[in-house]
């Protein structure tokens, strides 16, 4: 089997040659030419999602003001910063609210603004009102500030996402009698719709589930700038999904990135503020992985079309919330995509909440970055853990 | 003529009633009905596109029978700079105005189709849905 290595690819990269395509693309490739051709072809996959992801936030240094003061409570347009680290950084989190907002009380609450919305219009370069209190120190005399900054004028702003990229996701459907508002939308009763949520196909982690390449330093599309993999994600527990009657491979799922890179590089059109009805604000982010197609095996799991690739079908009417384990059987994103599947026996109708237009205009722009000789493949520090590491989720007890 | 979208809403004294089957068997009227709800105090609404000779006699008849007869003025808009095209408004829509075109994924709003329910309003995670008067 002929392997290529990172700095082949570079080389290709650097002097013009390297021939990279979608993920789409690639799936065509293969049918076309066979694996083995099409992996020795081909030198880089290039991936997308954009989606919500609640696992996000940016580290924010404003500058100190004279007299200096030690932050001790911030808010941004109102949206409360964690500020316990030192006294002028923050942290502002995508899931923030004001702490005036009705929150659920009159059901379902509308969170039409939050962290998710700060980060927005800061990466946009609106003015966000800064307010800041502090207890006032020897060193750190000021004990409040009022202004109105934008991303320019402060020091750094570093989006720091500890969860983003989900491999794969539930298809939520609700199988009460009533409507539920969650984080997958709105979901009628009685199985009135099914909510899925990646961009399948075309999906970063859905496209090397053994991380295989992607590892801690991958550098990636984040936000619409350039990032970096951190670490792997909060709660990355890959596995390979199997059929429980015939035991037969239905694709990864459970794993998931840590990301970092420079705020002020990216753009409002990857970070989109983001409000789900009676569930709260988040922020919808735009990630491209590319995968370097090192040898046919990397090849063969970046070539993996929506009819290979499933989710599980689970009630968000009473299992889900109840963390109940099992669910209502596996279903292809061929079949989400095609408009309705089957639940029960009974015929529902799919929506996504992840934009598969948006999914396929990163892998595009990824794809002529590097085609440009704008942007180069690392190779990772250390790879993430992979299903053979038997990563599994705790429960909470209480 | 070309058809107009107009509102009804009947009291529950007269939900119950056939004015519907009036206006086509006596005015001779030609109708799509885009929404209709009963609600459990029995009052009805219903959003329909109607339109022939005797427009304006079947509107004085609905109003005789004490329907509230209202145009459909407000409009459901799309900011299109916001709309992500993701697709979570499809299966809310009641009437497949906004729908995905596939095998693009590419979400469609048909304004033509649009009742105004307004679900879509507060469904779209990214506010891309705005009402207009």
């Amino acid at each position: 089997m002929s392997e290529k290595t990172y700095q082949e690819i570079n080389a290709r990269i650097k002097s013009g040659k390297a021939v990279v395509v979608t993920a789409e693309e690639f799936i065509d490739i293969v049918r076309e030419k066979g694996l083995t051709r099409a992996s020795q072809e081909v030198d880089v996959v290039t991936t997308g999602t954009f989606a919500p992801m609640c696992s996000s936030g940016a580290f924010l240094n404003f500058g100190h003001p004279a007299p200096r003061i030690k932050m001790y409570r911030v808010w941004l347009n109102n949206v409360p910063a964690y500020t316990g680290i030192a006294a002028v950084d923050a942290y502002i989190g995508a899931t923030e609210l004001p702490e005036d907002d009705p929150l659920n009380s009159n059901h379902p609450g509308e969170f039409r603004y939050g962290g998710g919305h700060v980060i927005e219009d800061l990466v946009a370069g609106r003015p966000v009102r800064l307010k800041a209190i502090g207890y006032g120190t020897d060193c750190y005399p000021r004990r409040e500030i009022e202004t109105t900054i934008t991303i320019h004028d402060i020091n750094e702003a570093i989006l720091f996402n500890p969860r983003n990229a989900y491999q794969n996701y539930n298809c939520a459907v609700n199988l009460s009698n009533r409507t539920i508002y969650t984080y997958m939308g709105i979901l009628k009763p009685n199985l009135g719709n099914a909510h899925y949520s990646t961009s399948g196909q075309l999906s970063p982690l859905l496209k090397d589930p053994h991380f295989k390449t992607i590892g801690i330093g991958t550098r990636i599309f984040l936000g619409g700038g350039i990032g970096y993999v951190a670490w792997h994600g909060t709660q990355h527990f890959p596995a390979i999904q199997t059929d429980p009657d015939s035991g037969r491979e239905l694709g990864p799922a459970g794993g998931t990135l840590a990301v970092i890179g420079d705020l002020k590089q990216m753009s409002p059109r990857w970070l989109m503020g983001t409000s789900y009805l009676g569930y709260g604000a988040t922020l919808s982010v735009g990630i491209g992985v590319p995968i370097p197609i090192l040898n046919e095996e990397i090849a063969r799991y970046a070539a993996a079309s929506d009819a290979e690739l499933y989710a599980p079908i689970v009630d968000y009417g009473e299992a889900y919330p109840n963390r109940k384990p099992g669910n209502l059987g596996y279903v292809s994103y061929a079949q989400l995509k095609s408009g309705k599947i089957v639940v029960q026996g009974k015929e529902v109708p799919t929506a996504p909440l992840s934009s598969y237009p948006r999914a396929r205009e990163i892998a595009g722009i990824l794809k002529k970055w590097i085609q440009n000789g704008e942007f180069y493949l690392a190779e990772p520090v250390q790879l993430l853990p992979s299903p053979a590491d038997g990563l599994t989720g705790k429960v909470l007890k209480g | 003529m070309s058809p107009r979208k107009i509102v009804l809403r009947f009291g529950p004294e007269i939900s119950d009633k056939p004015i519907i089957y009036r206006l086509v068997k006596d005015y001779d009227l030609v109708m799509n009905i885009l929404k209709a709800n009963v609600n459990p105090q029995k009052e009805g609404i219903m959003v329909l596109e109607l339109s022939g000779d005797n427009y304006e006699q079947g509107l004085n008849y609905l109003r005789e029978q004490g329907v509230t007869v209202q145009a459909l003025t407000h409009e459901v808009v799309r900011n299109e700079q916001r709309c992500t095209m993701c697709g979570a408004c499809t299966a809310i829509c009641p009437t497949g105005a906004l729908h995905l075109r596939r095998p693009e994924m590419e979400v469609v709003f048909d304004g033509d189709s649009c009742v105004v329910c307004q679900l879509c309003v507060k469904a779209c995670p990214v506010r891309a849905m705005e009402v207009k008067l």
